[in-house]
């Protein structure tokens, strides 16, 4: 029960830090609504193509995805910077629910990414944005950031020992918005990139969304294999953690970059 | 002019290095050779879902936009590193030549920039199997020296900025995003509206993206040189505005003792 107030306490302060962090809401707003135009003019023009209602979710998504995979990636390295890491360790709360509410964090800033998205796309270009079943839609929109916050909750874990660990998120940018079929249907991709997007959590949190809004089928099962998701990725990054935290202990390197 | 030569070539090198974590290379592996591979790939296959152009197209526009990356980042961090190191202020008050040094500075930026979009050109081309005539490669390297010097010329208005406003890395995205959108790399001009595609013209990359577009189908140096006269021209206008820029925020900064705030 500490634990989870805890987390709770730590989502919460972190989220209403990180919103008043212009950078972030400029590129949480700013990703979308340039890729969202992007597809706008290029499915239009183009003689095939996803919807534009499924192409405005997607570049939603890409924003969460964009914002997570940098500054989540670098949430460790900046606790370092600030000199609390060495603090935020030895508290006696599991580290892992230290960190884990402030990617989680992060990749929540993603809520304006896609309301941003949905009302660009409905008001600039006058597509009109239905939504299929609102029950599956409202809970597809916090599994999906939990899930993608996870993620990045493991690749800050995972990228402790690198300096740039914000560049090292980033590598995953473009790979991750390509694969998982957020703006481009993977069906264009060769086939054996398939099986490696079922891992990323936005391919998921992707699939939720649209069938929700689009009703071109059941979100249940995306939402499940969210929640899997964000098990299995809690469970890797708190152990990932445990280990680096361990050597860097033993080392007396925890707060070195 | 021997101490000029000397900050723009020893100044520029230094500050060159220290763009990438203070001496260390694999970060430019992993913030400028990665991605501007990855990119080619995720616009070639945005580009095939919408039946818009074919890998050629998005293959050439994107690498020659990676040219742009070193010129719009690199320069705005020269300033806001300088900040953070607190030595922006040391900068300023040196007697050194303004021009020598934010020229110093922008070279290195305008090869690197090179040099990634010829790394993107040449691995993009080989995945996605896109043909380059033998004939092209000379007039190539023109082209994609000629649009990042033009990249870095609007890399020094950023930097200029970054003297009033502390997010420089901000308006380095903003701008990036903006060249994808209008300057003609993943969205031929002609389905952009009237006013974006006249703005675009005054953009760097529009004019490199076609001259390169056209050098692979074949033209020659010739047939582009209007083109590159125009990026020149592009490039050379932003560049004295942003020197001008550079002077203008210096002395308002130093009048106001606002260099360490903005």
């Amino acid at each position: 029960m500490r634990v989870v107030r805890a987390m709770v306490a730590g989502w919460a302060i972190h989220f209403k830090q990180e919103s008043r962090n212009p950078f972030f809401l400029w590129i949480v707003i700013c990703t979308p609504l340039i890729y969202a135009t992007m597809a706008y003019f290029l499915f239009r023009g183009g003689t095939e193509g996803p919807t534009l209602v499924a192409a405005a979710i997607g570049t939603g998504v890409m924003g969460i995805w964009s914002l997570t995979t940098t500054a989540a990636a670098a949430a460790l390295q900046q606790r370092r910077r600030m000199g609390i890491l060495e603090l935020l360790v030895a508290a006696p709360l599991p580290f892992w629910a230290v960190l884990a509410p402030i990617t989680i964090a992060i990749s929540a800033l993603g809520v304006y990414s896609l309301a941003a998205s949905l009302l660009y796309t409905r008001l600039l270009f006058g597509v009109s944005v239905g939504i299929e079943d609102w029950v599956a839609f409202v809970v597809a929109v916090p599994v999906s950031i939990a899930s993608i916050g996870m993620l990045g909750f493991m690749f800050a874990a995972a990228f402790i020992r690198f300096r740039g660990a914000w560049a090292v998120g980033n590598l995953f940018e473009f790979p991750v918005w390509t694969i998982c079929g957020l703006l481009i249907p993977i069906a264009v991709l060769p086939a054996w990139v398939e099986p490696i997007s079922w891992v990323f959590a936005p391919t998921w949190g992707m699939n939720a969304l649209r069938d929700a809004a689009l009703g071109s089928g059941s979100p249940w099962g995306a939402i499940a294999m969210c929640v899997a998701l964000s098990v299995v990725y809690g469970a890797l990054g708190a152990l990932l953690l445990r280990i680096f935290l361990r050597s860097a202990r033993n080392r007396g390197t925890l707060a070195l970059t | 002019m021997r101490r000029r030569l000397r900050i723009f070539a020893i100044g520029g090198f230094l500050s060159y290095r220290a763009l990438f974590g203070w001496l260390n290379p694999y970060l430019f592996v992993i913030i400028l050779l990665v991605p501007s591979v990855t990119q080619i790939l995720f616009f070639a296959y945005l580009g095939r879902a919408a039946g818009v152009e074919d890998d050629t197209f998005y293959v050439v526009g994107n690498a020659v936009v990676a040219a742009a990356v070193p010129g719009l980042f690199g320069m705005a961090d020269t300033i806001t590193d300088e900040r953070y190191t607190h030595t922006l202020s040391l900068l300023v008050v040196s007697p050194a030549s303004r021009l020598a040094l934010f020229l110093g500075r922008a070279a290195p930026v305008a090869v690197n920039g090179a040099v990634v979009a010829a790394f993107a050109f040449t691995v993009g081309s080989l995945i996605l199997d896109v043909t380059v005539p033998a004939s092209a490669f000379l007039p190539l390297v023109v082209t994609v020296l000629v649009t990042a010097f033009s990249c870095t010329g609007l890399g020094i208005v950023n930097a200029s900025l970054g003297l009033r406003w502390r997010e420089s890395a901000l308006l380095s995205n903003l701008l990036l995003y903006f060249l994808l959108l209008a300057a003609g790399v993943n969205v031929p001009l002609d389905l952009l509206p009237g006013w974006l595609s006249t703005i675009a013209q005054g953009l760097p990359v529009t004019h490199g993206v076609e001259a390169a577009r056209g050098l692979v189908a074949g033209d020659s140096l010739a047939d582009v040189a209007p083109l590159l006269g125009a990026e020149l021209l592009v490039g050379l206008a932003y560049a004295t505005v942003g020197l001008f820029l550079v002077r203008l925020f210096e002395v308002e900064a130093r009048r106001g003792a606002t260099l360490e705030l903005a």
